[in-house]
């Protein structure tokens, strides 16, 4: 372990041939079949094969297993010995792609439409492949992403993307499969800093009234969506209900964001009375309602765990300890970190739950096959089996904690993609400056 | 003191007895003698002094004699009291009665943009910023208020104080009385106090925008009124009269103890006595209150209980909150028994009817009703400079007095009247009948009725119940008005409907009421009311709690986790761990570790110590403490004074606020020292303040003592103000909008600086001493030294050559994302790098910012560091420091002192801390695991020895908290079930400062940024709501 850390090498191979981002360039599909051996293998589901193999050809897992892999002709064979086997992270909830620069370049912020109503709206075509954002996330093992609408009540709907294409097309592997509410927050005073002063000409209300005017209005809304696409070609188009249809035939998920208590619980009611496949996200009080999570099947995406409590009086602790909190109560929930370039710490974000509660198989799940689940991509991703994609990557060290991640080799689609980036490129850059060997 | 009360009558009977000299009469003069004389009644001339059965003679506006066996001369009104009580009118010593509001700035003009005022816009030869107004006399703007002043009458106020509350330095105030009369005879000072407060409040001037800035602008304000007295250029009235007023009483409006404490140090400072006026929260730090030797005019609008019955909605209730509920009550009789004068206002009652209830509570909370009556009578006449004239009951004093049914303080007291300057006001009628009892209702339709009159005679409250087969009970309303009664009820059922009863006091003792009744269905007939007996326990028991023996402790600091006790330094002894020592030893295993009178005593194999507490650290790892050189937690009123691109004057050492949450917080991510910065809104921003987290301790002791003066500097697009919101009017900017400006922001600071150094050190110099160039000036001289927010390599570059070309030096560079393309140029000018581990692309500026920065300065030969500015990411820098191992592999031994030992450099107290050595500060973090690992968790925190976080008691302490919350609820719900009011729970969070958070702090106005918090978000929801 402590040797692997200290050996500076590897790191920078593959830099010397690329300068600068233009020759970053997607990788070419799995020519021929690839056979890793002798690596400690996280399937994602819990299980760990120590000294295993793992086969994939044309991009599809065909074998993994314990000990000497079975010979594969023609295959690249990847001695692994004493790395780590990942399946490839999953980031959901993220404008990676839809933003560049955050503030001060609006120009390259797209996360966010004007109007409150918007289901219209597609994430997938605003994300943007040439980010030099992503070649940064993508190098500590994030693999896949749901680039995410923001704003409004009702953001948009979002697509999951893989994190190696020339272009969105390229890109999406499920798309348009969620739409966006954000549940009305009544609040609390926590959530807003006190009442609000009188202002002319402004009718006053409070926020629990203005929250349940505006879950009235989401409420007609989606009662007459559903109306409408109970007819397959209404006379007049309507495209905000046409983008819904697919919460009402089951092929769209409504992901809600609430975090109080209450709200949860309202969302779930929302969910329920009109049929569609929820899922909470935040969640930061879904811990004091799991019974009710459990029982109506709602998962929960946390949003970081590496987060203050809200409340002086909480657990200082609260929020590393919110995943077990949720495993106890037997609620499906998943990870996410914040926005977008954070996303490449998504891999600590699930580790920092271990020191509190969770088995590092279980926080690895999180971001794995727990986030598969949720965005309903497990039939081909999420674990490292026999059949799904051969999204993987190997690192030296336990890749969900700062001093063990190094990622050597990742596969999207059994792709080997290029692991630069932006940073090692300068970092090479100015090592050169300072004559410095590292 | 004799003479005084005989030149007092005299004067006032001189000047008072013929009315008001001056002015003209329509008709007939109508002056009447005034002469009373008040018998048999029981006089409480003061706390000390009751005359039983004494007399009370009063001519005109004087008391003209008072005791036992007075004779009374001819010509006087007798009022016979037989049984009744007289005590001296209550004083109120801070209101604003007959005082106009103070029309509020408009914050904000064109929209919700910005308007730029630097300078004061305030006609005349005043001073430069609107919130030092000493200038303001409560004198000239004075009018009785006859509405509010019968308000204070009714609760036995005679005479008050009025101060214009407005400003930081609002002038002087005035004592009156509340007789209803012309302006000009009521007035009892004209000049009683000069006060200030924190809160720049009506001010339109942009500065200060914080409560450092408030501070600092008073500090100035001393020092610029005493080189006033010494100059003859500039004629200012706002300064003379600040000098003017130096002598009167000075009142100091403040909030909590820290808040107090922080008035008190610039008191110390400047050689001043101020007197408080509080919120009343000095029960939670008494010992430093008492400590101050300081008066006080405290509140008694103690909070009602929380709707706790919804246990969502009770979670939004904090538990200092809770507590203060419980302990508020207490505040009064805190300060009696620590010895502390006091006097007791009305001011803050959102219901001026709760006054008597509350004194009554604070009587049940330990408050003894001597110390309450003085605290309304004689100290606030003392404070006030009127004890010549009011406050006892003593001859030649004014006469205002209170006329009661029985003694003040108990429950069932009725203030008859409250007279005035010999004025009489009555607040209920005394030589009638008292109402209450039961009484049996005879007449059509009301066989076996009983009528429950109960309540007070000012405002009664009325039940009907019928006993027998048609058995009920309902509540009715009663009206007197006179001899005159009107009641009405609703049974409900037989018959359904309103039945009206009229009538009168038909005989007084024993009470009967007769009169007329009409019936839902318009029928009439007479009914009698024929008294039976006292009514039984009336509504008022809820007036009068018991005595309530078991409050909960108060907690250090006073919020949740605080101590019952603040923890002491004990003799540790950790065995067996693997020590990171961050000297040339390195990383030891099975190494133990000493800890005595707060100092790391030896490390080693096999030590022991008789006495020590010993932690077993076997599979542990022990580290020294995480330093942030990068911190905005723990301070209080804004970070950024941003309305100046020059503010060296403010301090956060003025503002730090040691209760802060986060310190507990970051101690549970092993946290120890924190560098408390300015925020970075200007070129030259305030100076910094490094502190411990010393959980529980005054701001004063969180203070990192004897370590070097720092100050904050900023550099990129915040001092450009290039991310903020819409500005009004884009002509007036302020300056600088480009990195071009930003240069001659320091070559200008810096050149006015050496001149006044240079002008300051000529013998006999009548220099006015300047704070902010004072700041200036010790950076030249190396006496402070610079961490300077920065990121792109241009303006890093640009600063290191103004620094060369003005003959300062840069200590160290903070954020420094960039700092990887000039890390030679930095080594060469020996200056330290304070950097994110992985931060970037959130702005333009940190396009280029790259993970490997931190490696890349370390290896060109920085000192180097990363730190948080943020108050989450500081509990977990130890992570951060991981991620150095992440992104370029630096060894785990130099990536941990990235976050001890090299900020320890940065600041210049590495020969104290940030490492395991023995003599250092036993700043001493027990990890479960390699403490750069996501994995590992920080076990148990010290500081100076002191266990402030112990993850085991942690959970004790929660358990402690959660059982403490569920009594108090309990007890609230018991409290609304007897009928007290109750609010709803609207707790707000705490604000989190990082540096990058400008526009946020910007107009933010000290003390009452809460105020202008919800102002502006009233705003935005109407900006949102016109968007829709």
């Amino acid at each position: 372990m402590k040797k692997t850390i200290l050996s500076l090498g590897g790191l920078l191979l593959g830099i010397s041939f690329s300068y600068g981002q233009a020759n970053i360039s997607p990788a070419k599909p799995q020519a021929k079949p690839v056979v890793i051996t002798g690596a400690t293998i996280h399937i994602g589901n819990g299980q760990v094969i120590n000294n295993g193999y793992i086969t994939f050809v044309k991009g599809k897992i065909t074998g993994i297993g314990e000990g000497a892999a079975p010979s594969v002709a023609d295959a690249d064979v990847i001695d692994a010995t004493g790395k780590q086997v990942y399946p490839g992270f999953i980031a959901p909830m993220t404008t990676l792609g839809l933003i560049e620069i955050e503030e001060g370049a609006r120009g390259t912020v797209d996360d966010t439409e004007t109007g409150d109503l918007n289901p219209h709206v597609r994430s997938l075509v605003a994300y943007n492949t040439d980010s030099k954002v992503i070649p940064t996330v993508r190098s500590n093992g994030i693999l896949l992403a749901q680039p995410t609408p923001n704003g409004g009540v009702i953001s948009g709907e979002s697509s999951v993307v893989q994190l190696d294409a020339w272009n969105w097309e390229d890109a999406a592997y499920k798309k348009d499969m969620a739409i966006h509410l954000n549940w009305p927050v009544a609040a609390s005073g926590r959530e807003r800093r006190g009442a609000a002063l009188p202002v002319p000409g402004v009718v006053q209300e409070t926020p629990a009234q203005r929250a349940q005017k505006k879950i009235d209005e989401i409420t007609s809304l989606f009662e007459q969506a559903k109306a409408y696409t109970e007819i397959a070609k209404p006379t007049v188009t309507n495209i905000r209900f046409e983008a819904m249809r697919g919460l009402f035939n089951g092929t769209k998920k409504l992901f809600i964001i609430a975090d109080n208590a209450k709200e949860i619980g309202q969302a779930v009611a929302f969910s329920k009375r009109f049929g569609i496949a929820a899922v909470i996200v935040g969640g930061k009080e879904s811990y004091l309602v799991t019974d009710l999570l459990r029982d109506n099947n709602v998962p929960v995406i946390i949003r970081e765990t590496q987060a203050l409590p809200d409340r002086d009086e909480d657990d200082v602790y609260l929020p590393y300890k919110l995943p077990k909190l949720l495993q106890d109560g037997g609620v499906l929930y998943g990870l996410t970190g914040t926005g977008f370039w954070r996303q490449r710490n998504l891999p600590f974000e699930a580790g920092q739950a271990v020191g509190y509660g969770l088995t590092k198989e279980q926080a690895l799940s999180m971001i794995t096959l727990n986030n598969a689940k949720i965005l309903g991509i497990d039939k081909t991703t999420g674990t490292l089996e026999t059949g799904k994609d051969a999204n993987l990557f190997i690192s030296k060290g336990d890749a969900l904690d700062m001093i063990g991640l190094d990622v050597e080799t990742a596969f999207i689609q059994g792709r080997n993609i290029n692991l630069d980036n932006l940073h090692k490129q300068l970092y090479k850059k100015f090592s050169d400056k300072y004559g410095l060997k590292l | 003191m004799k003479k005084t009360i005989l030149f007092c009558f005299l004067f006032f009977t001189l000047k008072i007895s013929n009315a008001q000299e001056t002015f003209p009469v329509n008709g007939a003069w109508d002056i009447r003698p005034g002469q009373y004389a008040f018998t048999n009644g029981t006089i409480v001339t003061s706390a000390d002094q009751t005359i039983s059965g004494g007399t009370l003679l009063v001519k005109d506006r004087i008391i003209e004699a008072v005791g036992k066996d007075i004779p009374i001369p001819k010509g006087y009104t007798v009022v016979n009291l037989d049984g009744k009580y007289i005590y001296p009118g209550l004083i109120d010593a801070y209101t604003t009665y007959g005082i106009p509001e103070q029309p509020r700035q408009a914050f904000g003009a064109g929209g919700f943009g910005r308007v730029i005022v630097p300078v004061s816009t305030k006609p005349g030869a005043y001073g430069w910023n609107e919130s030092i107004k000493p200038e303001m006399n409560a004198k000239t703007v004075f009018h009785g208020d006859a509405a509010k002043g019968e308000e204070l009458k009714k609760n036995g106020f005679s005479t008050v104080q009025s101060l214009i509350h407005d400003g930081i330095a609002r002038g002087t105030s005035v004592v009156v009385s509340l007789a209803d009369e012309r302006d000009n005879l009521v007035m009892l000072n004209d000049q009683a106090a000069a006060h200030y407060s924190f809160s720049k409040g009506t001010a339109a001037t942009n500065y200060p925008s914080s409560l450092m800035g408030s501070i600092a602008l008073l500090r100035q304000t001393y020092y610029d009124a005493q080189w006033y007295k010494t100059q003859k250029a500039e004629y200012n009235i706002s300064l003379d009269e600040f000098n003017r007023t130096q002598n009167l009483p000075q009142i100091f409006e403040v909030t909590d103890p820290q808040s107090i404490l922080r008035a008190d140090k610039i008191a110390k400072e400047f050689g001043r006595h101020y007197i408080y006026k509080t919120d009343g929260l000095e029960y939670r730090r008494i010992a430093a209150i008492k400590a101050t030797g300081s008066e006080f005019i405290i509140p008694v609008n103690f909070p009602e209980p929380y709707d706790v019955e919804d246990p969502i909605d009770a979670r939004t209730v904090k538990y200092e909150q809770l507590k203060n509920w419980e302990l508020a009550p207490t505040n009064p009789g805190v300060l009696e028994k620590a010895g502390v004068k006091f006097a007791i206002t009305s001011y803050g009652l959102t219901n001026a009817r709760d006054f008597w209830t509350n004194i009554r509570t604070a009587i049940n909370s330990g408050l003894s009703e001597k110390q309450a009556l003085n605290s309304l009578t004689t100290i606030p006449a003392e404070i006030l400079g009127v004890s010549g004239k009011v406050g006892t009951l003593t001859k030649g004093k004014l006469a205002s007095f209170i006329i009661t049914s029985g003694e003040l303080f108990k429950p069932d007291n009725i203030i008859y009247e409250n007279w005035t300057e010999g004025r009489q006001y009555v607040v209920s009628k005394m030589n009638i009948a008292d109402l209450r009892g039961n009484y049996q209702l005879n007449g059509t339709g009301f066989a076996n009725t009983t009528l429950i009159i109960s309540g007070t005679p000012g405002v009664y409250e009325a039940s009907v119940k019928r006993s027998g087969t048609d058995s009920t009970r309902t509540r009715g309303t009663i009206t007197r008005n006179g001899d005159r009664v009107s009641i009405y009820f609703d049974y409900k059922k037989s018959p359904e409907g309103i039945i009206r009863l009229s009538g009168y006091i038909a005989s007084a003792s024993p009470v009967t009421l007769k009169g007329d009744a009409i019936f839902p269905d318009g029928s009439l007939s007479k009914w009698t009311a024929t008294f039976t007996g006292a009514a039984s326990a009336s509504r008022s028991s809820q007036d009068t709690p018991k005595p309530n023996a078991s409050v909960g402790p108060v907690i250090y600091p006073f919020t949740a986790f605080g101590n019952t006790e603040i923890p002491k330094a004990e003799t540790v002894l950790l065995k067996n761990g693997t020590v990171w020592t961050n000297e040339k030893d390195g990383i030891l295993k099975n190494t133990d570790v000493l800890l005595e009178n707060g100092k790391i005593k030896a490390i080693g194999k096999n030590l022991s110590a008789a006495g020590a507490k010993v932690i077993d650290a076997t599979g542990k790892h022990i580290s020294a403490g995480i330093v942030d050189e990068h911190s905005h937690i723990a301070a209080t009123g804004g970070i950024n004074e941003g309305t100046q691109s020059v503010t060296s004057e403010v301090r956060i050492a003025d503002v730090i606020d040691a209760e802060d949450i986060n310190l507990y917080r970051q101690l549970a991510g092993g946290v120890t020292t924190s560098h408390i910065l300015h925020g970075s809104a200007n070129a030259i921003g305030g100076q910094t303040q490094l502190i411990k987290h010393r959980w529980g301790m005054l701001p004063e002791e969180i203070k990192v003592a004897g370590s070097d003066g720092f100050i904050k500097f900023a550099l990129g697009e915040n001092v450009k103000g290039s991310n903020n919101g819409p500005v009004a009017n884009n002509s007036a900017l302020r300056f600088p909008q480009t990195r071009m400006g930003v240069e001659e922001v320091y070559i200008d600071a810096f050149t006015r600086a050496k001149e006044y150094k240079a002008a300051r050190a000529v013998k006999g110099s009548t220099t006015r001493r300047d704070l902010e160039l004072d700041a200036l000036v010790e950076i030249l001289d190396n006496k402070r030294f610079i961490t300077c927010h920065s990121y792109v390599q241009s303006e890093i570059n640009m600063l290191m050559h103004v620094a060369d070309s003005m003959g300062f030096k840069i200590n160290t560079f903070t954020h420094i994302l960039e700092g990887y393309k000039v890390a030679d140029k930095m080594k060469a000018h020996n200056i330290a790098g304070s950097t994110f581990s992985d931060w970037w692309a959130y702005k333009s500026e940190v396009a280029e910012a790259i993970p490997y920065n931190g490696k890349l300065m370390h290896e060109v030969g920085l000192v180097t560091g990363f730190n948080s500015d943020d108050a989450e990411m500081a509990r977990r820098l130890n992570q951060e420091a991981g991620k150095a191992v992440t992104y370029g592999h630096m060894s785990e031994e130099d990536a941990l002192k990235l976050v001890t030992l090299n900020p320890a450099k940065m600041m210049h107290v590495d020969n104290r801390i940030g490492s395991i050595k023995p003599g250092k500060d036993a700043d001493i973090v027990l990890w479960s695991a390699d403490p750069l690992s996501v994995y590992a968790v920080a076990e148990k925190t010290f500081v100076d020895g002191v266990l402030y976080w112990d993850i085991e008691k942690d959970v004790e302490k929660q358990k402690a908290i959660a059982a403490d919350e569920a009594r108090i609820i309990q007890k609230m719900l018991e409290a609304k079930s007897k009928g007290a009011a109750t609010q709803r729970p609207t707790a707000t969070r705490r604000r989190l400062y990082e540096c990058e958070s400008v526009e946020e702090d910007n107009f933010v106005v000290a003390d009452d940024y809460t105020e202008m918090e919800r102002a502006k978000q009233a705003a935005r929801e109407a900006r949102d709501h016109n968007e829709q």
